[in-house]
């Protein structure tokens, strides 16, 4: 049985591929009828394709586990892309930018003279609770002003058709590497429709990222040496760090390979002697990149790393303290930072969010917790969440007495249906439910993903999208009709 | 490249060498004990003494039976120098430099200790024991094959070369003193069981046949010692190894101070009348090589693993 998208169910979801009528939405026409055209062993021989490239290409993701140490697994991937038109795409790019350009000028203004605070448009309250806030970024001022120049943001579409903001990653957003990857296995099993459809390329990414992280150098005369620094082989996105290393080209190197030398200048161990280091782009966090400074326990990062930060003989991507913007309470003044700064309208909207440190909205949330997605303000992963409408009664009662307990740390939102993309499952297509991240990319220019990481929920009616649980991806094409 | 991406692959290259080293040292003894007469036989005691590991053997064991000291190289974790131990941190090595090696290496490495762990017991068996140590051996070789086919023959390639040949050239100085040394007393009537020790002295190191085709004698101690010391084209020749880890040196940066060290331990090996050393000085001459080797570890260790920042000036200088 080929696909009959007549007898595809979304509804009462939004599809991003299929109109309520069951036709196909225009950017997704072509790829719609080509689907269509497929017999059950044409589907059931692309799938295994893609299976065999991802094992062949070595995509993995890894999961410790005690038995065996670290186990890489091969990376769940849906054949099915998830098309967005060209036109729709450059409004969210819009947005995108817009929104991580105010994130820049707030974390800036934070660290310095925190207008926005006096002003009256940020509570002060909330800068003093926050755990991400680095009392030792105070007054730094890294190069051209940028503290976040790889920003993951979580896009999501509810049942009405527009696009909200989930959140924003200004910590080590991951997944690129996947995006990248993904188009690699389509293009290897699809190549007809690359042909035919205007699908536009998303592998400039590493170059980007390359020129991005060369322009916050603080040696601009020389060619920068730029590395990536991993918390190692057992980190789950290891695989992302290596691969992005590989493509730009750049040293993969973890704390040990780093000095801090007298003269304040960070230098990396290499057979020909100690080698100056200009650009780090680090995916540890804060908290761990120097034990002098925060964790002394730490093992992954360079004593005297952020002494040398402080003084700029070396740049940091993200810099620290960049965080203080990653807070899911912080989050929902983003578009005020917007008015704020740029005296712009947000093009794109925060999902409506319920501050449980607030009297009201916590009553409100208390009695609608059925309703909610209730998220920690500074959990990633999907860890610690409480989805209401999915929930038992139990679960809804130990989140009051979280909320009750820590107010300041939880949010709430109400339950979204996210949009679904038609997604294989054994031999037909079923509706399950994606999220979107770009990633945007901030120097001397921002430079979005064009599209970004599809992640879905591979079970049934989950609204969950994390690898770590359960989730899978899918390719993106942002697909330009007025060419054709 | 990074001092920790070439310490890994040295180390890497060692383990994998020292584990194929032990399988051969095991297979030949057994194969020896069957030859010899009872009352003569050394038994499995120098096979631990040879490892370096007879203390830590005392202390676990209470006696030299096969069944101990197989299991005790073979499989004891509790042993540095087992053969699982010695391929479970090849794998660890591995590991961290996943991206600089071909993936089929590191499949094979991940493939090899799998199988060493998988199939102890095999190893364990007296009857299964030759096959599973000859895949071993074997596995071991496709690697180092797989090395030399497929990894670019950068500097990294030189270090893994570099480990290998040290710890080649560190078993053939063991096995020599050892196997010598535990050598029959000095009576004729034992002639023909000498000749069969010093045979095993060849398998051990895969040398006999090579011995036979360019030494054109009968197996005698003067000449194999010469041949396993001081010959240039078996590559497990203790100077061959040396020529091996000087090459290398060359393509690397900063080896002055390595390469005079390879160049005082070649001069010593190639200078000394080897077949004329008698019993006590040929242990005296192996523990000068064993030194020598121990300086030129030293010497990589400290110049290219270790850098630290009284040399940043020093590198500030050279690249300005």
């Amino acid at each position: 049985m080929t696909i009959q998208w007549k007898d595809y169910e979304a509804q009462p979801f939004f599809d991003e591929l299929v109109h309520p009528s069951g036709r196909a939405r225009t950017a997704a026409r072509l790829l719609c009828r080509h689907l269509s055209s497929l017999s059950d062993a044409d589907l059931t021989e692309h799938r295994s394709a893609a299976e065999l490239a991802i094992r062949l290409m070595g995509i993995t993701f890894t999961v410790y586990n005690e038995e065996e140490g670290s186990i890489d697994r091969n990376w769940p991937f849906d054949i099915i892309p998830r098309v967005i038109g060209k036109k729709e795409w450059d409004g969210i790019e819009a947005g995108l930018k817009q929104r991580v350009s105010a994130l820049n000028l707030f974390i800036d203004d934070i660290y310095h003279d925190q207008r926005i605070v006096d002003d009256g448009v940020f509570p002060r309250e909330i800068l003093d609770s926050s755990s991400n806030f680095r009392e030792q970024c105070r007054f730094v001022s890294p190069p051209l002003g940028i503290w976040a120049h790889i920003c993951g943001s979580d896009l999501v579409r509810d049942s009405d058709g527009s696009i909200y903001v989930l959140e924003d990653n200004l910590r080590v957003p991951s997944g690129v590497s996947y995006m990248l990857e993904n188009r690699l296995v389509m293009k290897r099993i699809f190549p007809e429709l690359f042909d035919d459809a205007a699908i536009l390329p998303v592998d400039d990414y590493p170059s980007q990222l390359f020129d991005t992280l060369a322009s916050i150098s603080p040696r601009p005369a020389d060619y920068p040496e730029v590395v990536v620094l991993t918390p190692g082989i057992y980190n789950s996105a290891y695989f992302e760090h290596a691969y992005l290393a590989q493509q730009m080209g750049a040293e993969l190197v973890e704390g040990r390979d780093l000095v801090v030398g007298d003269d304040d200048c960070v230098y990396m161990r290499t057979i020909e002697g100690l080698a100056r280091v200009d650009v780090i782009y680090r995916r540890i966090d804060d908290l761990f990149l120097d034990p002098t400074v925060f964790n002394s326990d730490s093992v992954l990062g360079v004593p005297g790393l952020l002494r040398a930060w402080q003084r700029g003989t070396v740049a940091m991507a993200n810099a620290p303290g960049a965080g203080v913007a990653d807070d899911k309470v912080v989050y929902t003044f983003v578009p005020d930072m917007i008015r704020y700064y740029l005296d712009e309208d947000p093009i794109l909207p925060n999902v409506p969010t319920f501050l449980c440190m607030d009297d009201q909205q916590r009553e409100h949330v208390l009695a609608n917790l059925g309703k909610m997605v209730v998220k920690p303000a500074n959990e990633s992963g999907g860890y610690g969440m409480l989805i209401g409408p999915k929930s038992t009664r139990k679960q809804r009662e130990r989140f009051a007495r979280l909320i009750a307990k820590n107010p300041r740390n939880y949010i709430a939102q109400p339950a979204l249906d996210l949009s679904t993309v038609p997604t294989l499952v054994d031999d037909h297509v079923e509706a399950r439910h994606v999220d979107l991240r770009p990633f945007i990319l901030s120097g001397q220019e921002i430079h979005t993903t064009t599209g970004g990481l599809t992640r879905v929920a591979l079970r049934k009616g989950s609204l969950v999208v994390n690898s770590s649980q359960g989730g899978g991806s899918k390719d993106t094409w942002i697909i330009d009709t007025e060419g054709n | 490249m990074l001092s920790r991406v070439a310490e890994s692959l040295y180390w890497m290259a060692r383990f994998i060498e020292r584990a194929e080293n032990s399988a051969r040292l095991i297979n030949v003894n057994a194969n020896l004990l069957l030859d010899l007469p009872r009352g003569i036989s050394p038994g499995w005691e120098p096979l631990t003494v040879l490892t370096g590991s007879d203390d830590l053997f005392a202390s676990r064991y209470e006696e030299y039976s096969e069944r101990n000291v197989v299991r005790f190289l073979l499989g004891d974790l509790n042993n540095p120098s087992s053969v699982l131990v010695c391929l479970s941190q090849a794998r660890e090595n591995a590991r961290t430099v996943r991206d600089i090696l071909p993936r089929e290496v590191w499949e094979q490495i991940n493939d090899l200790y799998l199988f060493a762990k998988d199939e102890l017991s095999k190893g364990l068996s007296k009857r299964n024991r030759y096959d599973y140590l000859k895949s071993i051996i074997l596995h071991a070789q496709q690697i180092t094959g797989l090395l030399a086919g497929t990894m670019n023959h950068d500097c990294g390639y030189d270090f893994v070369r570099i480990g290998r040949n040290l710890e080649r050239a560190d078993m053939t100085t063991r096995i020599v003193d050892v196997r010598s040394a535990s050598l029959l007393p000095d009576q004729p009537e034992l002639t023909p069981f000498e000749n069969i020790q010093w045979m095993s002295v060849l398998h051990s190191l895969s040398a006999y046949q090579m011995y036979r085709r360019h030494m054109q004698v009968r197996v005698r101690r003067t000449d194999v010692l010469t041949f396993l010391l001081q010959n240039t084209q078996f590559p497990r020749a203790f100077l061959h190894c040396l020529d091996a880890v000087e090459n290398c040196l060359h393509n690397l940066p900063r080896s002055d101070a390595p390469l005079r060290v390879v160049a005082s331990d070649k001069r010593f090996v190639k200078e000394a009348r080897v077949a004329a050393l008698q019993q006590s000085a040929l242990h005296e001459f192996i523990d000068e090589l064993q030194l020598g080797l121990g300086n030129l570890h030293t010497q990589i260790a400290n110049t290219y693993f270790l850098a630290d920042l009284s040399t940043a000036a020093e590198s500030q200088r050279s690249s300005a």
